[in-house]
């Protein structure tokens, strides 16, 4: 998965390699792009960055958490299953903060994941195994998930309705 | 995460605080587990009253510690979880698998 260089446009800005440095955009719709080594810092990385940016988007302190949480899961796919710690291989990480929505997009440059091989890992079978309970906790976490793999890699959605979920998602709201 | 472990009527509790998740704790968890059986102490109480973090490595952990102990004909019981791990181990079904305790003594009396 190519990840574009980006400038100060339409609300986007592409940081250096590594870095995490936050902008707020004093927009109605807030998007920050970050580019991001293989490695376990991205992962503590991404979800300290999840936590503030799901914190100033006004979710109440459980939805944060299990924002953080998913984020931490995807990057942790994202580095370890997409790109295997290869130093040459990046993880994008997108945020987009609109008045319905926290929108979180990561992207790894690995081989892409089978979508169909990943287990149930409530299964009795599985219950037991060590691994394999990522996918799930982010979608138990987000209202939605949307996983896009291609042989340029992965590219994972979570959406967090900032009022609840809406009809047709998990829970309605009252 | 912080470890520590301590004796109690034949019973290693093993006591965490700060998180279990990859590359942070479950090393340490894992480590001091092993080092537990390899000294033949097979009874095993993990207090987690004080681990406000866990992620899916470290429930792997979790899980992987209790085979462990199990396979070589031991116990290994959590202790006092937080409202956090508890949701955890509800969500993935892992909460009826283990033995969950929320008072010591009464825990290390189940040992035996």
């Amino acid at each position: 998965m190519r990840f574009p260089a980006r400038g100060n446009e339409d609300g986007w800005i592409r940081f250096g390699v590594g870095k995490l440095i936050h902008k707020i955009f004093a927009m109605t719709k807030q998007r920050v792009s970050y580019t991001l080594d293989s490695t376990l810092e991205t992962v503590d990385n991404a979800e300290q960055t999840a936590t503030r940016i799901a914190a100033e988007a006004g979710f109440e302190e459980d939805e944060v958490m299990q924002i953080s949480m998913a984020v931490r899961e995807a990057a942790i796919n994202a580095v370890l299953h997409g790109n295997a710690y290869d130093p040459g291989k990046k993880v994008r990480l997108d945020f987009e903060s609109t008045a319905r929505d926290l929108v979180i997009t990561i992207a790894d440059q690995g081989k892409g994941l089978d979508v169909s091989k990943i287990p149930d890992p409530l299964a009795p079978e599985n219950i037991l195994k060590t691994s394999g309970r990522g996918i799930f906790l982010i979608r138990s976490f987000m209202d939605e998930v949307h996983i896009h793999p291609s042989h340029e890699g992965t590219e994972i959605k979570l959406i967090k309705h900032v009022h609840g979920p809406t009809v047709g998602g998990k829970e309605a709201s009252p | 995460m912080k470890i520590s472990n301590r004796q109690v009527d034949g019973v290693s509790i093993v006591d965490c605080s700060g998180r279990i998740t990859l590359g942070e704790g479950s090393v340490t968890l894992r480590d001091t587990v092993r080092e537990l059986l390899s000294k033949g102490r097979k009874k095993i109480l993990l207090n987690l009253g004080e681990v406000n973090y866990i992620d899916s490595s470290g429930i792997g952990e979790l899980v992987s510690a209790f085979t462990t102990v199990r396979n070589q004909g031991g116990e290994l019981k959590l202790l006092n979880l937080t409202k956090k791990v508890h949701d955890l181990l509800q969500i993935t079904k892992l909460y009826t698998v283990f033995d969950v305790k929320d008072d010591e003594a009464a825990a290390v009396k189940s040992f035996n």
